[in-house]
């Protein structure tokens, strides 16, 4: 591991720091009277530090990040034939493999015969690969670090404007934090197309988007990719709209309500109870989420609607009371209703924002018109609120949509193309995490499906998103 | 009650116009009426959010209190000479042996098969070989010797134990068959059986076997990863917000990352776990399941949360303190770093703690990157492969075995507590530090 070098850099600086500081001091001390240094001895020391750390830091980040690519590459150039001769996939897994016997680790499958012997020699080759290059990296580190602590010391003198300099740095390195953000969604956007594009290429964006067949398992054998129509999502994002649905139907009044209640009726003693009841709700990890869907609500609505079919069977409503009976734990229901409640805190704190920015005039304008509260509520503050709330109403959807866990563990595998909220309908989400945790097979278009799915999730959540924050915005400006 | 201005109104109106006046007060009542509906469905909605809060949290603590006792048994095992190999003693069917011996004390005669003894077997748990050979191997003369040994019992003998199996329950959701249930009774009767606090769930790691299975790893695991995601992202974070907030000039690279920021804030966190699976995984080779790529893909979401928050805590401190400290001749460096952060940091330690709450609960992610695979023992490293607490609940709460789910609820209680003593922090350094200017 490249990354062993850090506590190291780190004693270099510490060491630059003092040293800096002491040359610094020597070098102004040397000075004849009258003159002085332009800065503390301090700053010279943290000049050192900073000409120290920072080269090593950069070549340690590039050593940690590329060495894994070229040490694979540098392997797949020089593989025996017997391994360039396997599919991609299989490929990519030998590699692993060598990589982790080379590691001293156990190997995830058993590759016999000629591949068998590749394996040992090839570990042997990964193990010696990866010494070079983390030694070849450390080396490089300090080296770094040397050079630039020698350029340092050439530059300390009482006239170096250091503190300057350092406040330069300084900025800069800061700069560089904020631009990791700007990093990490091209890293998201490439990724995801990089993979997507190489989906597209076995199945046709129109058969993606448009087909009404979904069944990846099938698709593994390659006679069948692209041409029999299992990758089509339109029953994904239909049960995706469908949870999605059930679930603001549940959050956006309950929200609404005790936002409205919250900031219009409450007392500071029941908002200091209530608020921090949400808070709490707000922050139980979804998986928890998850785990009361599938153990507790499902059980209870699929009883519940099997006791009412039971109840209408030879009723006047037969074919409804056998249908009701045959309803399972994974209905849309289940899922849709959780997670409805998971959003209640997040519609609830967005909403509670949006009324309480509505100017207080407005309210006693309306007061003083002899109108009651709620007739101020319903006629005033929402009017004025509204394009506030229909933003918070969109940045929850765009959460339901992207809501993982608790589909994942209540809604069900089946791509099913329904409207019904007691049928089992499967989610973006879920069949992006069936579909990465099964074998890995990085390169069929089985795996690469889910990154088609990733992109579509992404550019239809950044979409909302985007619209609802220019909402919120102009609407936040026109009070202010 | 004084007579108000209202009053004399409507006594006035009375006498002048009886019916306007009883037209106008039935009109009110309505109004009023629909007033206090208005605030009634604004109760309902909050006593929804609460209830259902009292519910889960009920719910999780019945479904989880009884994994935090088991039921053990002890049993006299005579060492049988014949049947342990010296060299070996771990290759012993020690469970089987047991079986065997228990029957003999109870009088049964198994069949040619073994069947009642398989059945015995099936009772104890696979902890007893373990302990049993540890035995030997200290002591090689108790072979032939008769050895008291406390050891679980197995997970279905401890629901029936527990009351979460019983005679009624329908056959085919129960391993437990009459036969077995009577030789429970009979080892309860005779004081064999005791219940003790369940140490092993917070001091193993993960198991198929859920009497074995404990939580350790997976904490772990969910430290090692919080790590890496503290050490990344909170530097960077704070890194970002203290240029956006106090260095950066109004332009267009700056309003870029301001939206950028803004829109990876609400980015699906799955989202992050595919750029963990092509960045990480695939592209850099780091190794699968490992709290290295977890808390790299962690660290990324937690970014933005972190940013946000450290700038709203910036912008609490008022424009006077840099006045002042720009008047006094600081630099703007050393206005921000010896002046403005340490005001701020409380607010950003606030922050900062409540988004590590945040990603110790988050588990979509981790499903992309491997974190799900089943690890037993406890991970030493961060390129290790290691589970975390909510793939925890999640990889137990898809497990068949029924023991497995009150572990799973036990397992959540953990993972809250966690959570809990993480936002009980942030909130003390609110209340301490928090300044009002």
């Amino acid at each position: 591991m490249t990354w062993l070098v850090i506590p190291l850099v780190a004693v270099f600086a510490v060491l630059a720091y003092l040293a800096g500081r002491g040359v610094a001091q020597r070098r102004a001390a040397a000075l004849h009277g009258g003159q002085k240094a332009h800065s503390r001895p301090e700053q010279h020391g943290y000049y050192a530090m900073i000409w120290v750390a920072v080269p090593a830091l950069v070549v340690t980040i590039l050593a940690g990040v590329f060495s894994g690519p070229l040490a694979h590459n540098l392997l797949a150039a020089d593989a025996p034939a017997s391994v360039q001769a396997l599919e991609p996939f299989r490929r990519e897994a030998f590699f692993n493999d060598a990589r982790l016997t080379g590691e001293g680790q156990r190997a995830f499958q058993v590759w016999s015969g000629e591949l068998g012997e590749a394996l040992t020699t090839e570990a042997a080759r990964s193990a010696r690969l990866h010494q070079t290059l983390t030694w070849g990296g450390v080396l490089a580190a300090i080296l770094a670090a040397v050079m630039g602590g020698l350029f340092a010391w050439s530059q300390i003198r009482p006239t170096l404007r250091a503190r300057n300099r350092v406040e330069g740095w300084i900025g800069g390195l800061l700069f560089a934090c904020s631009a990791v953000a700007i990093l990490t969604t091209v890293g998201i956007v490439f990724s995801l197309l990089w993979d997507s594009l190489r989906f597209f290429q076995a199945v046709p964006v129109t058969e993606f988007l448009f087909g009404t067949q979904w069944s990846p398992q099938i698709a593994i054998r390659a006679d069948q990719v692209g041409s029999s129509g299992a990758f089509g999502a339109v029953p994904l994002f239909a049960g995706t709209f469908l949870i999605m649905i059930i679930a603001m139907i549940v959050a956006a009044p309950v929200g609404l309500f005790s936002a409205i209640y919250l900031s219009e009726y409450a007392s500071a003693l029941s908002r200091g109870i209530v608020k921090p009841v949400l808070e709490i709700l707000a922050g139980v990890p979804t998986v928890v989420y998850g785990f009361f869907a599938a153990l507790t609500v499902g059980p209870a609505f699929r009883e519940f609607f099997n006791g009412l079919g039971a109840m209408l069977v030879g009723g006047p409503l037969d074919g409804m009371g056998q249908y009701l009976m045959l309803v399972q734990n994974q209905m849309a229901l289940v899922a849709g209703a959780v997670m409805g409640i998971m959003l209640i805190p997040f519609v609830s704190s967005l909403s509670d924002d949006i009324i309480n920015a509505v100017p207080q005039s407005l309210r006693d304008g309306s007061y003083a018109m002899g109108a009651t509260k709620s007739e101020t509520v319903k006629r005033v503050l929402l009017p004025a609120a509204l394009p506030g709330i229909a933003g918070a109403l969109l940045l929850a959807m765009s959460r339901a949509i992207g809501e993982t866990m608790i589909v994942t563990m209540a809604a069900g595998l089946a791509a099913n193309l329904t409207l019904n909220p007691l049928d089992t309908v499967t989610t973006v989400t879920v069949q992006i995490v069936t579909l990465l945790t099964g074998d890995q097979e990085f390169d069929s278009p089985k795996t690469l499906a889910a990154f088609g799915l990733g992109l579509t999730l992404f550019l239809v959540t950044l979409l909302l998103n985007i619209v609802a924050q220019r909402i919120v915005q102009t609407y936040r400006e026109q009070y202010d | 009650m004084t007579e108000t201005g209202a009053d004399k109104m409507w006594a006035r109106l009375a006498a002048e116009d009886p019916a306007r006046a009883a037209r106008l007060q039935r009109g009110l009542k309505k109004r009023y009426a629909r007033e206090g509906r208005f605030k009634l469905y604004g109760i309902l909605a909050v006593s929804v959010a609460i209830g259902f809060l009292l519910l889960l949290l009920g719910r999780i603590i019945e479904q989880g209190h009884t994994a935090f006792y088991a039921n053990q048994m002890t049993v006299q095992v005579y060492m049988d000479p014949a049947r342990i190999d010296r060299a070996y003693p771990q290759g012993t069917n020690f469970q089987q042996m047991v079986a065997q011996q228990q029957l003999a004390r109870l009088g049964e005669t198994d069949d040619a098969q073994g069947t009642k003894a398989t059945a015995y077997r099936l009772l104890i748990s696979s902890e007893l070989k373990f302990r049993a050979a540890d035995l030997i191997r200290n002591d090689p003369s108790l072979i032939g010797r008769t050895v008291e040994i406390t050891a679980p019992v197995s997970d279905e003998a401890d629901l029936y134990y527990k009351g979460e199996i019983t005679r009624e329950t329908a056959a085919e959701q129960r391993r437990v068959s009459d036969e077995q249930m009577a030789w429970l009774d009979g080892l309860k009767r005779d004081g064999h059986v005791s219940t003790t606090f369940n140490a092993q769930l917070f001091t193993n790691g993960d198991s198929t076997e859920p009497e074995l299975a404990g939580v350790l790893g997976a904490v772990v695991g969910s430290a090692l990863m919080l790590l890496v995601t503290a050490l990344i992202a909170i530097p960077l974070g704070v890194g970002a917000a203290v240029y956006l907030e106090e260095f950066s000039r109004k332009g267009r690279i700056t309003d870029l990352i301001e939206v950028n920021i803004n829109n990876l804030a609400a980015v699906p966190s799955i989202v992050y776990g595919l750029l963990g699976v092509a960045l990480f995984i695939n592209w850099m080779h780091l190794p699968r399941s490992s709290p290295l790529v977890g808390g790299l893909v962690l660290a990324l979401m937690a970014l933005p949360t972190i940013i946000i928050a450290t700038r709203s805590a910036l912008k609490a401190v008022p424009p006077s303190i840099r006045e002042a400290a720009l008047a006094m001749g600081a630099s703007r460096t050393q206005t921000v770093f010896h002046h403005v952060l340490p005001l701020a940091m409380p607010g950003v330690m606030t922050g900062t703690i409540i988004s590590m709450a945040h990603a110790l609960g988050e588990t979509a992610p981790l499903l992309l990157i491997g974190m799900v695979s089943f690890v037993p023992g406890i991970p030493g490293a961060i390129d290790e492969p290691a589970g975390a607490l909510p793939s925890l609940v999640y990889i137990w709460e898809n497990a068949s075995e029924r023991a497995f789910h009150e572990r799973t609820a036990a397992a959540i209680l953990v993972l809250l507590a966690f959570m809990i003593v993480m936002n009980a922090a942030a909130i003390l350094l609110r209340r301490r530090f928090e300044r009002r200017w």
